[in-house]
């Protein structure tokens, strides 16, 4: 039985426009799951479907997201909360505005502990210097009694994975965790994400748009278009060959410095068309 | 290599440039000031496509911007053509700047939201006295591989590629000998990505531009660029032709860099 | 994909609608109240005082919203309080506008040290209590309706000034604005062409919203009765009688204050339904 396993989820705009179309995916405790898409594609949605973090615009129409078993959707609203904030977590894209600005970084911390796994206080602390030295922050000490602004941007980036991973959850979502990074920081961020999955045995869902980040931190990824699942595979497969026509046109226009003639190249007009058709093919059928 | 003077068409000389530090302000008197460029010396020459890489913080935006004049260098010198531009007034500039334009990083904020395209692609126009108008903004649209029914469209009606476009649309119509790119594909999605590269691309043979394209992506500079400025922390630390570059970098942060970029290759191995 | 901003644009109709079409019944009283109204509006009959509201029992059905403790009509001296209310509103309204907005232009996008006094400026303007200013300034100029336009316009420029100095510093921030300068536009062009389109939703926002507060004054001054004439009608000054024979008579006070608050809160409305329709990723 995978940890997070998704069913035919479908979200929806409240005027009826589809966010996710009929997405079902699976990760495994110490699995990688990359989710892959352009902008619009819904890969975020995902996510914030999971841990019950929709935007107001949007309703979850349809589907089921088991999480350790047990069918989320069918719980009341509070032990739904409960059960996500024990056993999910969120890595979020933007390290600035994740942090509250006028807090120091120990009590934001701490105070996670303290809420989900009703710590004590001096037990909280202790655990979060803890896990400021596992995510290699020099002067753990120091950095508790910092304010986010007096931190560089992949400093509080390992913060936040050091909160992340605070109370031990199951499952991990990243969303575009190293987007707002520079690469030199994108690199290091994403070495310390793996190793901090793999040293506790965290699923993890790698929400990005970057096919390069992919083959660094996944091993299996699903490609969405439209909110719909084009491809579901490993890792290697696809890099060596994609299946479907538009993940072979996305990974062609993904830029490639050692293959310069080979890469970035522009998706053609007609894979696009076709891709739409598919989408409102499935549409037809779900509706007809 | 010597190059003759009038091969070059910018000569930048020991440039500095520095913004105050409003974190570090004191209560009371002037906030200190940062060295952003702590002297530059470089030239580009006629139809090169010169790339300017760095991480964030590393003043390859404030250099592209200094260039062109949208701010004042505190000293060093600029020369662009046969004008020496690093201190002119704004009043001074106005009439050189038709031969120096600017393509931005966000579309959505450098086009004027409540312009219609074609009124976006003719206002420098207007401003710079040129005529037949209507006809080089068609002419301008075309290039770009947009339609001339866009000409009533507002900016918002349109996708991050198109906005793209039209704002290329707008440097190219004043037919200028320079034009700065500042990060211009970084907020775009891969499959609009290498359309806009190609159009860049086209654009500079068939018009013999000279372009300098700010960016922190190495593989999309390598696709474009004839030569590759490397900053860091505000000083060049490298600057080679594209493919020296890549074959032999020299400098250690050139190396890093490249280093750091995720390959679409499940076979590179991080060190 | 469609925008889901475009789903909220059906919705500021109504209202611009309702808001504008009160204003529009007041702009018509204001301008034919001589010919409409059905008696002279400082005529007193005191064997008519006290009439009530035509509906109520021993109503006149001559005086329609009934007589005050003179025995005047009160529909007729609400529709010449009209005229007085929207000259206030209007005049007012567009002068302190015109001031506040010139001075926050000029200090958002010209910065330096523009932005320096005038700014300071404002801090020491808003540091007054706004009331006792106008007391104090009508007791310095005297009392009329000019005196009452140059206090509003005195006090509450600082209003208009702050809020669009502050929109004028972020559009100054885009990236649109160092096109224009790009492309060889002088300070002044993009302060005009580029900055004030894209700060005009708030400034009629404000506007609308200044004249509703501009009656407001006008009447809190009739109020303390130092507004105009005593012989001229205000919707202030009808306020101030009728809180005197408020239980004898509660029409005296409830109808001026009604068309007061209905007045007021059209006028805000029509702001925020003008100012989605200024906005072209709105419209």
């Amino acid at each position: 039985m995978s940890y997070l396993a998704i069913k035919d989820l479908t979200v929806r705009l409240k005027n009826g426009v589809p966010l996710l179309r009929k997405v079902s995916l699976e990760v495994e405790a110490g699995e990688v799951r990359a989710l892959v898409g352009e902008s619009g594609a819904g890969k975020s949605m995902i996510g914030k479907a999971v841990l019950g973090i929709l935007p107001r615009a949007a309703r979850l129409t349809g589907g089921k997201i088991l999480l350790d078993g047990e069918d989320l959707l069918t719980l009341p609203p509070k032990a739904r909360r409960e059960r996500i904030g024990a056993k999910a977590a969120l890595i979020p894209q933007d390290p600035l505005t994740a942090l509250n600005p006028s807090r120091r970084i120990g009590p934001q911390i701490i105070d996670r502990l303290v809420d989900i796994l009703g710590w004590k206080r001096p037990k909280a602390e202790a655990r979060a210097l803890e896990l400021l030295d596992e995510v290699h922050i020099q002067d753990p000490g120091r950095v508790m009694k910092s304010y986010p602004h007096e931190l560089s941007g992949g400093m509080r980036q390992r913060i936040l994975i050091a909160s992340a991973f605070a109370a031990e959850p199951k499952l991990i979502i990243a969303d575009e965790p190293t987007t707002a990074l520079d690469v030199t920081v994108q690199k290091q961020i994403l070495k310390l994400i793996r190793e901090m999955q793999e040293r506790h045995q965290t699923a993890l869902l790698f929400v990005t748009h970057d096919l390069g980040v992919v083959s660094k931190v996944s091993q299996t990824l699903t490609v969405l278009y439209a909110g719909k699942v084009i491809e579901d595979t490993n890792v290697r497969a696809f890099f060596e060959a994609p299946a479907h026509a538009y993940s072979q046109a996305l990974l062609a226009a993904t830029p490639k410095y050692t293959d310069p003639d080979g890469s970035l190249m522009p998706v053609p007009e007609s894979i696009i068309t076709a891709v739409e058709q598919e989408v409102a093919a499935f549409d037809a059928q779900l509706n007809g | 290599m010597n190059a003759a003077v009038s091969d070059q068409i910018y000569k930048v000389q020991d440039l500095r440039v520095s913004f105050p530090d409003l974190s570090k302000k004191p209560l009371f008197g002037a906030a200190p000031r940062t060295q952003v460029l702590k002297g530059l010396t470089f030239d580009v020459a006629k139809g090169d496509v010169l790339g300017i890489v760095g991480g964030s913080g590393s003043g390859k935006s404030t250099l592209g911007r200094a260039m062109i004049r949208l701010l004042d260098p505190d000293s060093g010198s600029i020369r662009f053509e046969e004008t020496e531009i690093a201190h002119l007034r704004e009043d001074d500039l106005r009439p050189l700047r038709k031969h120096f334009q600017m393509i931005f990083q966000d579309p959505m904020s450098s086009l004027n939201p409540r312009r219609q395209v074609g009124g976006i692609i003719a206002g420098p126009l207007r401003l710079q006295g040129f005529d037949n108008i209507k006809v080089r903004v068609g002419e301008a649209l075309e290039m770009v591989g947009l339609p001339k029914s866009f000409e009533t469209r507002y900016p918002h009606e349109l996708s991050g590629g198109q906005r793209q476009r039209v704002g290329i649309a707008r440097a190219i119509a004043l037919k200028p000998d320079f034009i700065l790119a500042d990060e211009i594909v970084s907020g775009l999605d891969v499959s609009s990505q290498a359309q806009v590269l190609n159009l860049l691309e086209q654009l500079v043979r068939e018009l013999g531009l000279t372009l300098a394209f700010v960016s922190h992506d190495l593989s999309v500079i390598r696709r474009l660029c004839s030569r590759i400025l490397v900053l860091h922390h505000g000083e060049i630390v490298e600057n080679a032709a594209t493919a020296e570059l890549f074959d032999n970098p020299q400098a250690a942060y050139t190396r890093t860099l490249l280093d750091a970029i995720p390959l679409p290759d499940p076979d590179q191995v991080w060190a | 994909m469609p925008d889901a901003r475009g789903q909220i644009r059906r919705l500021p109709g109504l209202r611009l609608w309702l808001s504008g079409g009160w204003l529009l019944l007041l702009v018509l009283a204001a301008i034919f109240a001589p010919m409409i109204s059905p008696h002279d509006p400082l005529e007193q009959d005191l064997f008519a005082a006290r009439l009530p509201p035509f509906w109520e029992q021993g109503a006149d059905p001559a005086y329609l919203l009934g007589t005050d403790s003179l025995g005047r009509d009160l529909l007729s001296r609400m529709l010449y309080g009209a005229r007085l209310a929207l000259t206030v509103a209007l005049v007012a309204g567009t002068l302190t506008c015109l001031v506040g907005a010139t001075l926050g232009l000029i200090a958002g996008y010209y910065r330096g040290w523009a932005d320096l006094v005038i700014s300071r400026l404002v801090d020491i303007w808003m540091a007054f209590p706004p009331v006792l200013f106008a007391i104090l300034l009508i007791a310095v100029l005297g009392t009329g309706l000019t005196s009452i336009i140059i206090a509003i316009v005195v006090i509450d420029w600082t209003r208009f000034s702050r809020v669009v100095r502050a929109e004028a510093m972020s559009q100054g921030a885009m990236d649109y604005v160092a096109s224009a300068q790009v492309a060889g536009r002088s300070r002044l062009g993009i302060a005009l062409a580029e900055i004030l389109p894209n700060v005009l939703p708030t400034i009629v926002a404000l506007l609308t919203l200044e004249m509703g507060i501009a009656v407001i004054v006008e009447a809190i001054l009739s109020f303390v009765n130092l507004s105009i004439s005593t012989d001229q009608p205000t919707w202030g000054g009808m306020i101030a009688e009728g809180r005197t024979s408020i239980y004898q008579a509660w029409w005296v006070l409830v109808f001026p204050l009604f068309a007061l608050f209905l007045t007021v809160l059209s006028f805000s409305q029509l702001g925020e339904g003008l100012k989605d329709y200024f906005d072209p990723v709105l419209r």
